[in-house]
């Protein structure tokens, strides 16, 4: 019967090219080589905690009160004093060589103003080359500050004979959702899943396409009774499995290797990933039929991948970026993938929440691999 | 060495690039666009931080607290909340990134001078601008408990109080810490080791492939020459590509270029030559040009990109991948972009890394010429 004809084709296709890949030294490299270097890259060294900041002090003062603030500064776990630089010239050598970030400079005559209840100024300077860092460097001095500010006040009306002063305003308590600690990790491993689901089935399926047009292989196989949408079936089945699967190790690596929860319903990620995985493998389509060559395919690939990858939210937000900008990145597949799997791994929210995402998935996958398969039947012509 | 000969060479590699519409568009197309996202969209810069509030009080004091958000442009008050299941739901579906919760009672303990818990909910999956956004809430905390305070000391029928400690702040090199000035100078490397690597990982394996490196052995062009022909041209389109980058950041972006540019040039081209030794080593030691590429990616461009210092800063990384950021090329090239850019530092400040990248050329180019005379029998 045809249906049968029709399903035996395509599988034989489909088994061919998945022990091709697996044979081909270069396909396993593709495999194995971007996982371990995102996961290593971006559970590792993405970090933008910021601790131990090479601090400088100049005290002009050198008194207790001078003496209490360094302390503060020096026993907090956020700064590490490794400088006592003595004229302003060296604190300027300091900070371009890149030795410290922050230098403080308490001036002579601290003391006696703080003392007599006016306000003693310390001279703050900070490298601004890495904005991230001095921004929350300065956030953290800010703290230390106040909390001298109220130590000393306290002081004073403890000395005045008013004991149990209680400061005024507001408390903060915060609860930090999703990710407690607040550890890059979180943010970025459950983004390598999104990243390898994305990378790994766009090159499999442009390099196996274009390497068979030309090693001149292809046209053999225009010459079988097979059709072109069975010969699209099996060219690009066996990529969206090892796609799938590929998700699947990741994920678990992320859970059990770096500790990531996993807060929601895996089915959800399974739909978002089958529905990502016809974008991939539609963009993946659409490139071996612009390119005549595999050498094509890779640089085309790596033209593609750049941009998609900046502007997915995977590493850089998406909510800061002008706002022309973002409306480009609503037809980015990547950008909703990478919304779904944050959303089943931190928040455990489901489909009353994420259908959005995975309508738009949906929409854009159906329509990379209409559009793709339409220029394959094309230029199979 | 024959002068025409390696010239003849070099043509023929000119011609090559430009032929191959892809490689051109590698060369142009992808700096610019580099250069783009770089300079106008990426930013790790936090503001408009959309926030929920639950103002249980609804009083002039909590709105008073209120406004010190809402009037702030470091965040944007979207919506005032009934109860605190809309602040979960908003925050699930990621419409705020935090909620403000004021009690009940929240101006009657302000004016009684106590302290009145108020609950921040923040959206963690983000930690990075989790972070930010809690020093944000922090500091308006603290500027509003200070005054607080000072207030109910006053009250006390005591003299006026100052605040005991004050920092005034002065900012280097990147006054408005704006993120582009972080990014834009240490893009500079990554586009180079584009040309540097990449394409220059292609032009001896494409020989070898169609076939025409056997034509080029039986002429009487040196070895050497053949080097140096073949390479120039990248060499050329890598300052053509410095150049543009340069351009582009001071004049486009506004990154400030406070050192010297003879200096970065010079430097630059040190740095051009590791990335031309290592794409040519590759172009020498793979067998086909798809391995070529696959070689100069993960050797060459994603180091760059990821581990140089370019996105995320060394000092915050695991001390086991810092030592290995310590073989990498890229790293050492963009401390002195940086520097150049944003320090107007001289050679006395980064000699360290310019003679550790004149090794690395030295090293790269022994290496490269090594593996080219094993090739050519």
């Amino acid at each position: 019967m045809v249906g049968c004809q029709m399903f035996k084709r395509v599988r034989h296709l489909f088994v061919k090219e998945l022990i091709q890949v697996l044979r081909d030294k270069r396909m396993r490299v593709v495999l194995i080589f971007p996982p371990i270097f995102q996961l290593i890259v971006f559970g590792y060294a993405a970090n933008l905690d910021v601790k131990n900041i090479p601090t400088a002090v100049r005290d002009l003062d050198q008194t207790v009160e001078s003496r209490d603030v360094i302390d503060r500064f020096r026993s907090s776990k956020y700064f590490k004093v490794v400088a006592y630089p003595q004229t302003p010239k060296e604190i300027e050598k300091l900070i371009r060589k890149g030795d410290v970030i922050l230098s403080i400079e308490i001036p002579s005559g601290f003391s006696k103003k703080v003392k007599k209840g006016d306000t003693g100024t310390l001279q703050i300077l900070v490298d601004g080359t890495e904005s991230n860092t001095a921004m929350i460097a300065l956030g953290y001095m800010g703290q230390i500050l106040s909390d001298y500010s109220t130590a000393v006040v306290l002081k004073r009306l403890n000395q005045a004979g008013i004991v149990d002063f209680e400061e005024a305003g507001v408390d903060l308590q915060n609860r930090i959702w999703f990710n407690a600690n607040l550890e890059s990790r979180f943010f970025y491993v459950p983004g390598v899943i999104a990243s390898i689901a994305f990378l790994i089935p766009i090159i499999l399926t442009a390099q196996a396409i274009v390497r068979e047009r030309e090693i001149g292989t292809l046209e053999q196989i225009m010459v079988t009774p097979i059709r072109s949408w069975e010969l699209m079936l099996g060219k690009t089945l066996p990529f969206a499995l090892i796609g799938l699967f590929d998700v699947i190790m990741i994920a678990l690596i992320g859970v059990f290797w770096f500790e990531i929860p996993f807060r929601g319903n895996p089915l959800i990620l399974l739909l978002g990933n089958i529905l990502f995985l016809l974008s991939s493998v539609g963009i993946g389509l659409f490139i071996s039929t612009i390119s005549s060559t595999q050498q094509q395919a890779q640089i085309s690939t790596f033209f593609f991948m750049n941009p998609a990858f900046i502007l997915s939210g995977f590493a850089f937000p998406l909510e800061n970026m002008p706002q022309w900008l973002q409306y480009i990145t609503y037809i980015n597949p990547l950008r909703y993938f990478i919304i779904v799997i944050r959303g089943v791994f931190l928040k455990g929210i489901g489909l009353e929440i994420l259908w959005p995402e995975i309508t738009a998935l949906a929409i854009l996958g159906g329509i990379a691999i209409l559009f793709s398969s339409l220029r394959f039947q094309k230029r199979m012509k | 060495m024959s002068l025409p000969r390696i010239w003849a060479i070099a043509k023929k590699e000119f011609i090559h690039i430009y032929r191959d519409s892809r490689s051109l568009a590698l060369v142009i197309l992808m700096p610019a666009i580099l250069m783009l996202l770089f300079g106008y969209a990426v930013t790790l810069d936090v503001k408009k931080v959309p926030m929920a509030v639950l103002d249980q009080d609804g009083t002039q004091e909590s709105l008073s607290f209120v406004h010190r958000f809402s009037g702030s442009p470091y965040f944007h008050l979207k919506i005032f909340v009934q109860n605190e299941k809309e602040i979960t739901q908003l925050i699930d579906e990621g419409k705020v990134k935090m909620g403000l919760v004021l009690p009940w009672n929240f101006s009657r303990m302000i004016k009684a001078g106590k302290k009145v818990p108020v609950q921040v909910l923040l959206d963690g999956t983000d930690s990075n601008t989790a972070n930010i956004i809690l020093s944000y809430v922090q500091a308006v905390a603290r500027q509003y408990n200070q005054e607080k305070t000072f207030l109910k000391v006053e009250r006390m029928g005591r003299e006026k109080l100052n605040a005991p400690v004050e920092g005034r702040t002065r900012v280097w090199f990147n006054e408005d810490l704006e993120s582009k000035n972080y990014f834009v100078p240490g893009l500079v490397a990554v586009i180079i080791s584009i040309i540097g690597v990449l394409l220059t990982g292609q032009v001896i394996v494409r020989e070898w492939e169609r076939g025409t490196m056997e034509l080029l052995i039986s002429t009487p062009v040196k070895k050497g020459e053949l080097m140096i022909g073949k390479l120039f041209p990248y060499f050329f389109l890598g300052l053509l590509d410095l150049t543009l980058a340069v351009f582009m950041g001071k004049w486009v972006f506004q990154v400030p270029l406070r050192g010297s540019i003879t200096l970065l040039f010079c430097l630059s081209s040190i740095y051009i030559f590791v990335a031309l030794a290592l794409g040519l080593t590759i172009s020498t030691v793979a067998r086909t040009q798809i391995l070529a590429n696959q070689m100069a990616m993960i050797i060459g461009f994603l180091p760059t990109f990821l581990l140089s210092g370019f996105t995320f800063v060394i000092a915050n990384m695991p001390l086991w991948l810092q030592i290995i950021t310590y073989g990498i090329a890229p790293r050492y090239y963009v401390t002195i972009l940086k520097e150049i850019f944003l320090k107007g530092a001289d050679l006395s400040f980064l000699w360290t890394e310019t003679l550790i990248l004149v090794g690395m050329m030295i090293a790269g180019v022994w290496i490269a010429t090594k593996s080219f005379k094993k090739e050519l029998r």
